[in-house]
């Protein structure tokens, strides 16, 4: 295998707040392969966002990152100001999440996207590149001249995928582009962004709380955990068959239809996703999961081999016992 | 034959909208919601599934057609709808904008009660109604704040202080879409049990099928203000008869084997009704001159239809069946 | 459950302090405007009112800078600057705080009423308060004034009823938002009146900003007495830091660079506007549930 196009070692992120210091991300490595979409899973406050913002650092001033962000070798976190400039939007691009507060109200969107062109002198006629971004997300041309409040949501995120694909980046980090869709509407963006994916060659990291979805898009997945990596692998193979507890309970929260064990039975965690600031000893799961031993509230939990290209870090990997 | 609780018929709800357009967000429903069921009421934003829901509650009049509760319509006085209310009570979406940010979980809980007035010790009926809903000790939580809540327990107190009155029905509209996700099975196993336990019906309104798959008995699939398609959920999930339910189903990443049938454009314009069926302009069948061969194409452009047994207690509108 | 709900109160009211007392700001203002009221309040026994009538001053030296007649030197007749300055004090505030009293209530009702109502009523008193608020103060002010007669009593209601636009469509603004939102809605499906929703939902999430309203109000009302007494449509009779001003004006303190006339009486409202205006805002900040919001 070829030398990743991204490789991200023992990434650690805390915020800074009047009231103490707020760990969000606790060691978090992984590479994403040329061409490769990589799920990062997880609920609120997981640090999958933090991740995101921390790739193309735009996190807040203040905050704390350590740790390696390797884009085909140079560390991101070390570059200068105007190199990371270039390589912001040219290298690697942003989907936000939430299509609504990401664009300009008072803008028309070509001029948005031409903006981005521009600042980047990508292409020698922006006219004519926004008009063939919006080609290819699959939006009429003339659409260009038009606010973001006369476009529908599905709309405005393929403004922001056409935006995000503006000066040609080679990774495309999607924030949770599909949550505040309708099914519908969200079939046709992820049925775009695959499209994408395959067209341009792109490498992509997707970032959702939804285990179907990356089960979908990606080809392996990341599921995340207080800050931490908990499990990684083939993403069909993550949500078919998790090792670790935390993923089960998140594959459960999205049944598949037709299958009999979850008809009438709904399951999910008792208690809540931790908070960043007191999070448990050992594995910090230990207070919400059902096959806890008593090693589980002190011993150092890791990733550990669990199958081929499959890590969980779950203390009953070690001894075999399926969970 | 189950017992029939609720009942609508021929349920319009129309709202004005700018430049005096007609908005026929619920476009004559005629839903029946059987005694001690989970149904769902499944579609995409916009078909009139929220509207439905809260003119059910009464907070929406309805321009045409009746509501009917244990029999008997609903009235629009204030006494009427007071009392009706300690029957048939709501959860809603959002647990924290539906909780007011200066009570605390005990005025929340209690507001039902200082409001209906039934007999009975407050507290007891607050603590009781909490433990019910899986916030326990309840003393724990009665002088918390919402914002000292988590999602989930937020909703558990919305549910709470909704089932303090022991309604006999309980509207629930996206009880779950803005919790996280391995929070959702925990709520939803907690209204299974309420269905068991209090013996409470439940309308759930959502757009997502694995939730109907995981907690309703039956389900019903709005389009544009029209029920499509209704029946028992394994029946209608496992053959869906509607080209918009099979569409809809296609998508669903938890319903692999199906071929995905992606419909285009979004959710349609309530205030533009299309004439005849009110899908054909997105139905697969028609764009792929399946409707054209079966020789219904001119039907579905025309001629508007009702619901037809398909199956035992599964019903659908479609020509095409 | 009294005594729970009085404990909660008390405890929402910790909370607040505690947010409160940890603007720098707020607290410098809440200081400078404590020492400002017990100043009022004692003006008794920190100065001689007999010494505001010109019959009682004839033996003191006139035009007197501080140097020569303690503490704060004298005017035309001969009055120490100091007792004028401390009983001035009394009507400023009076004046302030009343009229802002009926500024803020007048503006509540009709900001609650015309939210709340929604519909023609929402129309009428909005067109009416747009009225007000785009009739220029001055002129007004200076017509009812002029009409009324120069007293205390019709300074305070001149002032009230011509500032209260401002509040009432703050108030209905906010009365808006909170009829929007969910909690409002669950509360109508539990069952409840218009009257349990205002009481319950609409006016406690209206309080806070109409007491942060009210302190910022204040000031604008001290300001305006002020103008109107240098315009001359105080109440000679009694003496407030405007009637000073006016006076100091009148008889040509600025010429005669009589600095300790004017100056003192100046200085006082800029410092009490200021602290006023402090000690709204950071009670703004602490009440007001959408700058709370902001800060997280």
């Amino acid at each position: 295998m070829s030398a990743p196009l991204l490789s991200v070692r023992d990434l650690r992120v805390t915020y800074r707040s009047e009231t103490g210091d707020v760990p969000a991300v606790r060691g978090v490595s992984f590479d994403v392969a040329h061409g490769e979409t990589l799920g990062l899973a997880g609920e609120s406050g997981c640090g999958k966002s933090t991740i995101a913002g921390a790739l193309l650092r735009v996190l807040p001033r203040g905050t704390e990152v350590t740790g390696e962000v390797l884009l085909d070798g140079e560390d991101v976190l070390e570059m200068k100001p105007g190199r990371l400039r270039a390589v912001r939007w040219t290298e690697m691009s942003i989907v936000f999440q939430g299509a609504l507060h990401a664009l300009n109200p008072v803008q028309r969107v070509g001029d948005q996207i031409a903006e981005a062109i521009e600042a980047h002198r990508t292409a020698e006629d922006p006219a004519a590149r926004v008009a063939e971004l919006l080609e290819t997300v699959g939006m009429p041309a003339r659409r260009a001249g038009d606010y973001p409040h006369q476009l529908s949501g599905g709309q405005r995120q393929r403004v922001l995928i056409a935006l995000a694909l503006a000066c040609n980046p080679r990774i495309l980090i999607a924030d949770e582009p599909t949550t505040a869709l309708d099914v519908m509407v969200q079939a046709q963006v992820l049925e775009l962004l695959e499209r994408l994916q395959k067209e341009l060659a792109l490498s992509m990291i997707f970032i959702t709380h939804d285990l179907s979805t990356l089960s979908y898009v990606c080809q392996r997945t990341a599921v995340m955990y207080a800050g931490r990596v908990i499990e990684e692998g083939l993403a069909d193979e993550v949500f078919a068959r998790p090792r670790h507890p935390y993923t089960a309970a998140l594959a459960a929260a999205f049944p598949l239809i037709g299958d009999h064990t979850h008809r009438m039975k709904p399951s999910g965690l008792g208690g809540d996703p931790p908070d960043p600031r007191a999070i448990p000893s050992g594995c910090p799961f230990h207070p919400r999961c059902a096959v806890a031993v008593a090693e589980c509230t002190s011993a150092d939990i890791e990733l550990w081999p669990a199958g081929e290209g499959r890590q969980a870090a779950c203390i009953h990997v070690l001894d075999g016992t399926p969970r | 034959m189950s017992e029939v609780l609720l009942e609508t018929r021929g349920l319009h709800v129309r709202f004005s909208v700018r430049h005096g357009d007609i908005a026929r967000a619920v476009d004559g429903v005629d839903l029946v919601v059987n005694q001690g069921e989970v149904l769902a009421l499944v579609g995409e934003s916009g078909c009139g599934k929220t509207t439905l829901a809260r003119t059910i509650m009464g907070l929406e009049r309805p321009a045409e057609g009746e509501i009917r509760f244990e029999g008997e319509p609903l009235q629009y006085d204030s006494r009427f709808l007071r009392s009706y209310r300690g029957k048939v009570q709501m959860v809603f979406q959002d647990p924290m904008g539906s909780l007011n940010p200066r009570q605390t979980v005990y005025e929340a809980v209690a507001e039902g009660l200082r409001i209906q007035k039934p007999p009975g010790d407050e507290a007891t009926r607050v603590a009781d109604a909490l433990a019910r809903a899986g916030l326990r000790p309840p003393e724990r939580f009665l002088q918390l704040y919402p914002y000292e809540l988590s999602g989930g327990q937020r909703q558990r107190v919305v549910i709470a202080g909704a089932m303090v009155l022991n309604p006999s029905l309980l509207v629930a509209d996206e009880p779950v879409s803005s919790l996280d996700a391995s929070v959702r099975g925990e709520i939803l196993k907690l209204m299974l049990e309420l269905v068991r336990d209090a013996g409470v019906t439940i309308l759930v309104v959502t757009h997502d099928l694995g939730l109907a798959w995981n907690i309703a008995d039956r389900i019903a699939v709005m389009y544009l203000g029209r029920i499509v398609e209704e029946g028992p959920a394994e029946e209608l999930l496992s053959h869906p008869r509607h080209p918009y339910t099979r569409a809809l189903l296609s998508v669903v990443p938890e319903a692999e084997e199906m071929e995905q049938q992606i419909l285009q454009g979004e959710a349609p314009d309530p205030t533009r009704i299309p004439t005849g069926c009110r899908f054909h302009p997105r139905c697969p069948l028609v764009a792929s001159g399946e409707a054209s061969r079966l020789g219904i194409e001119e039907r579905c452009r025309t001629d508007d239809l009702v619901l037809h047994e398909v199956a035992p207690e599964h019903r659908a509108a479609c020509h095409a069946l | 459950m009294s005594t729970i709900a009085w404990a909660r109160r008390r405890r929402a009211f910790q909370r607040s302090w505690a947010d409160y007392r940890r603007n720098g700001e707020g607290i410098a203002g809440l200081v400078v405007l404590g020492a400002f009221i017990a100043v009022a309040l004692l003006a008794p026994i920190l100065a001689d009112p007999s010494n505001l009538k010109v019959v009682n001053t004839t033996e003191n030296p006139v035009w007197a800078p501080p140097t020569e007649y303690a503490p704060l030197g004298t005017d035309n007749f001969g009055r120490p600057i100091w007792d004028q300055l401390i009983y001035g004090s009394r009507v400023s505030l009076l004046v302030g705080v009343a009229a802002t009293l009926i500024a803020i209530v007048i503006g509540t009702v009709v900001g609650v009423v015309a939210g709340f109502v929604g519909g023609w009523t929402d129309s009428g008193l909005s067109r009416l308060t747009e009225w007000f608020l785009v009739i220029p103060f001055l002129p007004l002010a200076i017509v009812l004034a002029a009409v009324l007669g120069p007293s205390v009593r019709n300074i305070i209601l001149v002032i009230g009823i011509t500032s209260w636009p401002g509040t009432a469509r703050l108030i209905r603004a906010q009365v808006l938002t909170v009829k929007q939102r969910l909690y409002v809605e669950r509360s109508r499906a539990l069952g409840a009146s218009s009257g349990h929703v205002m009481g319950r939902h609409i006016l406690p999430n209206v309080m806070p900003l109409v007491l942060a309203n009210t302190t910022l109000t204040v000031p604008i009302a001290i300001l305006s007495e002020t103008a109107l007494a240098f315009l001359g449509l105080g109440d000679p009779s009694s003496i407030s830091w405007g009637q000073m001003l006016e006076e100091a004006f009148s008889f040509g303190a600025l010429t005669r660079e009589a600095w300790w006339w004017y100056l003192p009486p100046g200085l006082c409202v800029i410092v009490v506007v200021l602290a006023f205006t402090l000690v709204g805002r950071a009670l703004e900040e602490v009440l007001d549930p959408r700058l709370r919001e902001q800060r997280k």
